[in-house]
């Protein structure tokens, strides 16, 4: 067989996660390269779930489970303690979700970012709280249905730009990941462990019931998402120099092609649909202007 | 502590152990009960091309003597990644039995 990412599995047989579960993919997919010099922290997630109940572990790693606000903050802590007893070259990870990450681990994350502390953080956005049962986060998209957000009243407001607000700490490296491009994951992944200071993943992590999907299709959402340019794969150095890695091609293909995969947008009419596509597009055409410029 | 195959068996308190992580994995959680279909692998037409591998979120696409793709049925889920993935089509579902 031919074996275009690392071989080695860190993550076991037997986790918890849903049947075609995005989250779990991207972990198997980063710790295979981050490799078993890694300490992970998870805040409340899906995935302090997914690892197994006491006195059982998913992953071949030290791990760390602590409180929903607080992933960075005791990544950083960990990164100190390690520096301490003389170990600077373990990974200190924090894993968390959008939730823990969009909403209320913003200010630990900003906090550990602005320090510039040797570590990663990595979200895997599911675009809701998925583990207590698809709640609306900032990271949903404008639309879209969750059960806080019934059809009646979907989300009214845009998925909030969180690269952004990472780009605004002028921290070393951010980058985007898809579980649909593991060799783009595994490469950005490996530069990363090359630079000191605090990088940060942004990682696309479909959820078959939460987006309402067939757990055969999260792969080919998460392509799609590339495809259509509603998830550019990009980076961006020390917050202002951006390059898109994916798409190729900037006449990306339409919005519907994904959405019409999910329940979780049925209900979108042609104008919303239009609407989302326009979105889209503008937010793409920044992202080639702020590549443009800063090359 | 008292283990039967992959399981561990507490009975009081001088069982628990000082750190969590020593004791077992999720290997004992048997996930390939949980599928109502079956992957099956067309040996004849897979390539050994690792796509399904690659994408497989169970870690459950292992590699036959001859380089082919096999699915581990202790713990393959039964989600059809594969399936959709394989570029020459060799993977299909059939329905589980009971
Ligand atoms: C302070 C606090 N509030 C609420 C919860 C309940 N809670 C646990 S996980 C979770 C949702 C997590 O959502 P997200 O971070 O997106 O991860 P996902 O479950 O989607 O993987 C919530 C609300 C909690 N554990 N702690
Ligand atoms: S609810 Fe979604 S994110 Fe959570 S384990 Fe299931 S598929 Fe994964
Ligand atoms: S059906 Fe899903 S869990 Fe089973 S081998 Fe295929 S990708 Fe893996
Ligand atoms: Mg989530």
């Amino acid at each position: 067989m031919k074996y275009t990412i690392p071989k080695e599995e860190l993550v076991h047989p037997g986790h918890l996660a849903c049947q075609g579960c995005g989250g779990a993919l991207a972990m198997r997919i980063m710790l295979k390269t981050l490799g078993k010099n890694t300490i992970l922290t998870f805040p409340a997630c899906c995935w302090s779930v997914i690892d197994g109940p006491f006195p059982y572990s998913a992953v071949k790693v030290p791990l760390f489970h602590t409180a929903f606000e607080t992933a960075a903050v005791v990544a950083s802590g960990i990164k100190a303690a390690l520096n301490r007893v003389g170990d600077p070259k373990t990974n200190s990870v924090a894993w968390a979700g959008d939730g823990g990450t969009f909403d209320i681990g913003i200010q630990a994350l900003s906090g550990s970012a602005e320090r510039n502390d040797d570590m990663f953080y990595f979200v895997y956005d599911n675009e809701a709280y998925m583990n207590t049962g698809i709640q609306r986060s900032s990271a949903t998209p404008k639309g879209a249905w969750t059960t806080t957000t019934p059809v009646n009243h979907p989300k009214a407001t845009p998925k909030k730009d969180i690269l952004a607000i990472m780009a605004a700490h002028k921290i070393p490296y951010i980058a985007t990941a898809s579980i649909a491009y593991p060799e783009d994951f595994t490469r950005k992944l490996e530069k990363a462990k090359e630079i000191k200071g605090f990088k940060f993943f942004h990682i696309f992590a479909p959820c078959p019931p939460g987006w309402r999907a067939n757990p055969k299709d999260t792969i080919t959402l998460a392509k799609l998402a590339v495809e259509t340019k509603l998830f550019p794969l990009l980076e961006i150095e020390d917050g202002e120099k951006y390059t898109i890695n994916l798409p190729k091609k900037d006449k990306g293909k339409p919005i519907e092609d994904y959405l019409k995969l999910q329940g979780r947008f049925k209900h979108l009419k042609e104008n919303d649909i239009k609407e989302m596509q326009t979105f889209i597009d503008k937010k793409y055409n920044r992202l080639k202007i702020l590549e443009e410029i800063s090359q | 502590m008292k283990k039967d195959g992959d399981k561990i068996i507490f009975e009081n308190a001088a069982d628990l152990p000082d750190m969590a992580k020593s004791m077992g994995t999720t290997r004992f959680n048997k996930t390939g009960t949980w599928r109502n279909e079956r992957p099956i692998v067309d040996t004849d037409k897979c390539t050994g091309c690792g796509i399904c591998w690659k994408y497989c979120p169970d870690m459950s696409i292992l590699e036959d003597e001859n380089g082919k793709a096999a699915i581990d049925y202790e713990f393959c889920k039964g989600c059809a990644i594969c399936v959709e993935v394989c570029p020459v089509k060799a993977i299909s579902m059939v329905e589980e039995e009971k």
